[in-house]
């Protein structure tokens, strides 16, 4: 770990506002750092908070009721949480820029896909029009667009879900961010597109140097693309690591129960059933003052229930909240 | 050979058009029958001086009341003025107003609910006053204008296209707060798109189809409203021959000369039909997601 991180976010905190009673907190005291030309994987259910992680990054929070209610989150020395709307629309796009989910509906359907991708040149870097539209040939060309220039002038409708996400691509990365971000960016694609994106995105992570933060729930595509591994449980970071030392030792419940719960082949070839994972996160107002993951924790003892576990380093940069992990002395007396 | 070469060259052009024609007809036959007719009337009308075989304004007591002829067409009014003559002269002011209203009413109403539709704060003041303006009725604010300006053609179009206002801008704002919650248009500020070239770029080009739609609808109603405005006596001044003016003054003599409302309304019925009837087809062809299927 170099001692001046790309990105480094201290004890970041999401909250929505609430029509009757004081704002809830959707993501609570999240910190973490990225280097540059890293991958960081962010990893949990549906419901965690991942994507609202992003949206934050991004400053991109639904208004007027979410909004970041404590921490910092430092990109370049310069805190995003308080930065003006003028100086986020400079980053946006050209320091940190987004993939979204759905390749479907991120484009805009009245706009061709040459114009929606100079625009972006044009907006950050000012050129004119020629070189913009250069500047986006030459992009699609990069993401490995079949017929660059004639998919140039055509409408996002005309274009599958894969060659609409590579679009998607092309777009955040022509004014060469330092960060991208990429929310579930495969999850509305089948597993051989997946495929082919997941190794774009990889490619083109050692072409440019961009660092990732991609957010996915599938452990598979963690195991493919992560230096480093976010898993979050119900708003919170409960483990966190580095990719070696997380698959090598899973340590959270809930991390190892993310883990069997991923198909895999072993040496028999025999078909087990699948472990699923009881129950369903808890909703926003739900959550007690235990440890979340305890009402569907199969070590859960009682202790768990009455205060939250702190977030503790084990070895290296490996470090988890939970009361059960670690020496036996360090357990709850 | 050159000749030649440039025959053919001409020849295929003019069968790509004419394939092209084709393929339109099969899709949309109503619409190009009605664009057929509008560019008819359109021409007729613009050609008028040329066309109209006598001076609509001349009056000549001798061949009054004609009927419907060799000399006159369309018969002569209880004045002796050629009726062919006074309804193609009418027809211009018939497009005019209909141009004119259609523009006007749609480029106030983008205006407008382009705002309404990005700003909250402006959206409830705004939408109060558009609710306002739809509770007048278009006639008493027609009257109203009338008796305040002198009467003229600029009038009748300010006093037709106030009350058209709100349905323009309802239209374009409910356009734009649907498009603003898109994915696009997330993904566009995610990019870093300042405000005004975001609802330039991204947002208004998805105003237009529904808007050109709206304009051709706001155009047949404004032509069918003037002559209505007309025929009560409160709108183009009774010396200009517009079709309502012809038709209120031909209501008088509708039992010895029906040919004097017959004509005037057939024109104006086939004018309002043929821009309906366009406007729907271009509804269906200015949707990008449909073009692969019209090229």
């Amino acid at each position: 770990m170099t001692d001046n991180p790309l990105l480094s976010v201290d004890g970041l905190t999401v909250a929505f506002s609430s029509p009757d009673g004081p704002p809830v907190a959707a993501v609570q005291e999240l910190s973490f750092s990225l280097n540059a030309g890293e991958t960081l994987c962010i990893v949990g259910e549906s419901g965690c908070g991942k994507s609202l992680t992003a949206l934050s990054l991004m400053r991109l929070l639904p208004r007027p009721h979410g909004m970041i209610g404590a921490g910092r989150i430092m990109l370049e020395g310069r805190d995003i949480a308080t930065a003006s709307e003028a100086d986020m629309r400079m980053l946006r796009g050209r320091a940190i820029s987004m993939i979204f989910q759905e390749p479907m509906t991120s484009l805009n359907p009245v706009l061709t896909i040459g114009s929606q991708i100079s625009e972006m040149v044009k907006v950050h870097e000012g050129l004119d029009e020629t070189a913009c539209r250069q500047r986006a040939l030459d992009m699609l060309k990069l993401v490995r667009i079949p017929e660059p220039e004639r998919r140039m002038d055509d409408y996002p409708h005309q274009l599958s879900g894969g060659m609409r996400q590579r679009v998607m691509i092309a777009m955040a990365l022509v004014c060469d961010p330092k960060i991208l971000l990429a929310d579930e960016p495969t999850t509305a694609l089948d597993v051989t597109i997946e495929a082919q994106i997941l190794e774009l995105i990889q490619d083109l992570k050692q072409r440019t140097g961009t660092a990732v933060i991609l957010i996915t729930h599938d452990f598979g595509v963690v195991a493919e693309m992560a230096d480093r591994v976010l898993v979050m449980y119900a708003g919170r970071q409960i483990e966190q690591g580095t990719a070696l030392e997380l698959f090598d030792a899973p340590t959270h419940p809930y991390t190892q129960a993310l883990m069997a719960a991923m198909p895999r082949f072993n040496a028999e070839g025999a078909q087990t059933r699948l472990k699923e994972i009881a129950g369903i996160v808890p909703a926003l107002h739900e959550r007690g003052q235990g440890c979340c993951f305890a009402p569907r924790c199969e070590k859960a003892t009682r202790h768990c229930f009455d205060s939250m576990p702190p977030l503790r380093l084990m070895a290296g940069e490996h470090s988890v909240a939970c009361w059960h992990a670690g020496s036996p002395q360090e357990r709850h007396p | 050979m050159t000749q030649s070469l440039q025959q053919g060259l001409s020849h295929s052009g003019l069968s790509a058009t004419r394939a092209g024609l084709r393929r339109l007809w099969r899709r949309y036959p109503l619409s190009l029958i009605g664009g057929f007719v509008l560019i008819s009337l359109t021409v007729l009308s613009v050609l008028a001086p040329w066309l109209a075989p006598f001076d609509p304004f001349e009056m000549n007591v001798v061949d009054r009341l004609r009927e419907p002829g060799e000399e006159y067409f369309f018969g002569t009014d209880a004045y002796g003025r050629d009726l062919f003559s006074r309804t193609l002269y009418g027809g211009r002011i018939s497009l005019l107003i209909g141009l004119s209203v259609a523009g006007l009413s749609t480029l106030i109403g983008l205006l407008i609910g382009i705002l309404a539709g990005y700003s909250r704060s402006a959206d409830a003041v705004l939408m109060r006053i558009m609710d306002g303006l739809m509770a007048i009725p278009g006639i008493l604010l027609a009257i109203a204008l009338m008796s305040l300006a002198r009467p003229g053609i600029g009038v009748v179009v300010v006093a037709i296209t106030i009350p058209e206002i709100p349905r323009v801008v309802r239209l374009v704002r409910a356009v734009v707060l649907s498009v603003r919650e898109q994915v696009y248009i997330q993904a566009a500020i995610a990019t870093g798109t300042r405000l005004p070239r975001l609802m330039l770029k991204h947002i208004l080009p998805n105003t237009l189809a529904p808007l050109i739609v709206q304009a051709t609808y706001i155009a047949a109603s404004a032509v069918l409203i003037e002559s209505y405005l007309s025929f009560l006596g409160v709108g183009t001044p009774p010396e200009v021959p517009s079709w309502g003016n012809i038709i209120a003054e031909g209501r008088l003599y509708v039992q010895i000369a029906p040919w004097n409302i017959v004509c005037p309304s057939v024109f104006l019925a086939l004018m309002v039909l043929s821009i309906n009837m366009l406007g729907d087809g271009l509804r269906d062809m200015l949707d990008p997601r449909l073009q692969t299927r019209v090229r």
